[in-house]
């Protein structure tokens, strides 16, 4: 049997779980192609106007799926992945958009994972969607404890500055090298599924290491210190990756080696218009920069933008050791 | 203390008694004006949705008059909103406002928060004079509403439609003066029998279910009116949404008012299976219950990027072509201009009518 999983949204959180898991329930995982020109074409054409672009690229992912004749197709309704805490109301509704906009779809195995207020129902849940390959409790349970493990395994390479796409791809067995030398030290934040896929973020992460930036993202820091750093604000942010990009933004303006810190929006993204504000304010002592993308691609412009950060961060380097230079008007 | 709070449909005038029961001095912000959008766009996030601009703008303007502590609600997620309240305080003292900000939310972790915040409130009165207090905005409320009904009934049957507007917001003033609960009911009485002595049309008028996001269903300021927009072109609206029935639901625990809102969750089934935070779940069962109860068409309307209202969006065309209903849905942001909406009304309610007439002479052949 053969599943199908959109390379899009949470493939940049959980991909290594879901692929061992169902390859050890004896499936046949495929997935979709990088993001590209034409996944956004057919995206654009699925989705309401008004949806975020990663969720325009989602519906592209799955139209080409739909096409690899597989027998099913997982779209995860993920509500919340950490107790009091949410992702966001169009990943909740993901499965019943999907069905009611694309019409030839194969089976979709859309199992709800809401462990806001408890995870009882999570176990349930996965053994019925285990159940579909086969009826042996114990086996689903330990290829989710593999997945599990693996997925931990993945996410340790996120320590030697690998972002989470790139530790995917390596632990999918691809080689991988980053420069070694850097001038600049740049934290770059924002939803791992718009900033990692290198469609929707214009390569961005890539375009700073050639300039030659050391590029820091939340995973390569230190998860405790970003939940004390996070803890800091009146109201919990009740956004998970939210929560971790203030977190992170709060952690990066306290580290002497980062020079500044851009923040990945994406237009008319709920979450980030509000994050994005409070970060705005709160950071001070640090260039920080605000690149808003959808799918009206300009990378001409982009380029330009980072190209004068980088500039103005080089020089404010410079000038740091003889003068004070205020970060913001 | 000053109390402020924002504005949202005719909720200031319950506020105002509510606050004025609770022996607290209230200052409604001015209504909603191009000054408050103004206000509240150059000092907004810009990717922000609309409201958050329209409550910014209207705390701007009573803090100018005066106001020194506001009150707002607030929220869990997975909505926005939920966080409006931190986003706007850290706005405000950036523009060297002085105030006290309370926040009724329900607690996340610690249960005295909210009672301290209940009690900074009303601190001067007795529990009995509190409930008296809730009653007495509660029936306000309740008045309103009940000429709003009456309203929407006849705006689009009767010939003199600037006359039923007039009547419409004479009573309001008056239910806002009165200083009694009965004064208040009287004040709806005399309104909805006035109404009641205009010339109607013949005809019947087309009918339309209005769904969506709640806070642009209730401030006429956010929809431009759509309501009455509608209403002139003998249009008849029926809201998904009143003020008293969310409040039931959402902050008395359904236990106020019969609530329907378990068997909207049980019709939105096949389209949408989870809750999506704001009202999105509503939206969706709303459309169904409007085609099923046999409308001619439904308009959805919410903020720009507004995300539970983007889920139903998505999900809406398949109603439409299961349920057999045509739907539009609109947006609005802060760019105003009637003109575009009027159009695209107008041409909707041509589109029904001569749906309607197609319907109707193909019934008479069979």
């Amino acid at each position: 049997m053969r599943v199908g999983i959109p390379r899009s949204l949470f493939y940049y959180y959980y991909y290594p779980l879901w692929k061992t898991f169902f390859q050890d329930l004896g499936a046949e995982v495929v997935t979709s192609d990088w993001t590209n020109r034409l996944t956004v074409e057919k995206g654009i054409e699925s989705a309401v106007d008004e949806a975020c672009f990663p969720i325009k690229v989602y519906y592209g992912h799955v139209r080409e799926l739909c096409r690899k004749s597989i027998d099913y197709i997982f779209i995860p309704r993920l509500v919340s992945v950490e107790p009091r805490s949410y992702i966001c109301p169009k990943f909740m509704g993901l499965p019943d958009m999907i069905k009611a906009a694309l019409h030839d779809l194969p089976s979709v195995i859309d199992i709800t994972i809401d462990i806001s207020k408890t995870n009882k129902f999570l176990d349930r849940d996965i053994i019925s969607v285990g159940n579909i390959f086969t009826n042996n409790k114990n086996r689903i349970k330990e290829a989710y404890h593999h997945g599990q493990y693996e997925l931990r395994k993945c996410r340790e390479l996120c320590k030697d500055d690998y972002n989470i796409s790139e530790a995917i791809r390596i632990w999918d067995g691809e080689q991988l090298v980053l420069p070694s030398t850097y001038n600049l030290n740049i934290g770059v934040l924002g939803h791992g599924y718009s900033l990692y896929d290198q469609t929707i973020s214009m390569n961005l992460i890539d375009r700073l290491r050639k300039m030659g930036c050391r590029v820091q993202v939340v995973e390569t820091l230190d998860r405790n210190s970003i939940e004390v750093k996070a803890a800091e604000i009146p109201k919990r942010i009740f956004w998970t990756l939210g929560r971790k990009a203030f977190g992170s933004a709060l952690f990066m303006e306290g580290q002497r080696d980062i020079d500044g810190i851009i923040y990945l929006a994406c237009f008319g993204c709920g979450p980030d218009s509000m994050i994005g504000e409070i970060i705005e304010r709160k950071i001070k002592s640090k260039p920080f920069m605000m690149i808003t993308v959808d799918e009206h691609t300009g990378e001409a412009g982009m380029v330009t933008r980072l190209e004068a950060f980088c500039d103005m961060l080089a020089r404010r380097r410079v000038a740091a050791n003889e003068d004070y230079i205020s970060t913001h008007g | 203390m000053k109390i402020t709070f924002p504005h949202m449909g005719n909720m200031h005038i319950a506020i105002k008694a509510l606050m004025e029961g609770l022996k607290l001095e209230v200052v409604p912000p001015p209504p909603i004006s191009k000054r408050t959008f103004e206000l509240g766009i150059k000092n907004s996030p810009e990717f922000a949705c609309m409201p958050l601009k329209i409550n910014l703008g209207n705390f701007i303007e009573a803090l100018e008059n005066g106001a020194d502590t506001i009150v707002m609600a607030g929220g869990w997620g997975p909505c926005r909103f939920g966080y409006y309240a931190q986003v706007e305080r850290d706005i405000l003292e950036d523009l060297g406002y002085k105030f006290k900000m309370i926040v009724l939310e329900s607690p996340d972790s610690k249960v005295y928060d909210l009672t301290n915040q209940l009690k900074s409130l009303g601190e001067n009165v007795s529990l009995w004079e509190a409930i008296k207090a809730i009653k007495y905005g509660w029936s306000k409320l309740n008045a309103l509403e009940l000429v709003e009904r009456q309203f929407d009934y006849y705006l689009p049957r009767v010939w003199d439609k600037n006359r039923v507007e007039k009547i419409n917001d004479e009573a309001a003033v008056k239910i806002d003066e009165a200083a009694s609960k009965t004064e208040a009911q009287a004040a709806a009485m005399n309104a909805i029998s006035e109404m009641r002595l205009l010339d109607l049309k013949l005809n019947q008028p087309l009918k339309v279910g209005l769904v969506g996001e709640i806070y642009t269903l209730l401030e006429p300021a956010a929809n431009y009116d759509i309501c009455r927009l509608l209403g002139r072109m003998d249009v008849e609206v029926s809201r998904s949404t009143y003020l008293s029935e969310w409040l039931n639901d959402h902050v008395m625990g359904g236990w106020v008012k019969k609530s329907n809102r378990k068997q909207l969750i049980a019709i939105a089934k096949p389209y949408l299976n989870y809750e999506v935070g704001g009202h999105g779940l509503e939206t969706v069962g709303h459309t169904v219950n409007f085609a099923r109860m046999k409308h001619d068409g439904i308009i959805q309307i919410g903020p720009l990027t507004c995300m539970p209202e983007i889920v139903a969006q998505s999900i809406i065309p398949s109603i439409s072509e299961r349920e057999g209903i045509p739907c539009m849905t609109l947006w609005f942001d802060e760019l105003s201009g009637t003109a575009g909406l009027n159009t695209r009304l107008e041409a909707f309610a041509d589109m029904i009518r001569r749906q309607k007439i197609r319907i109707n002479n193909y019934m008479k052949e069979a």
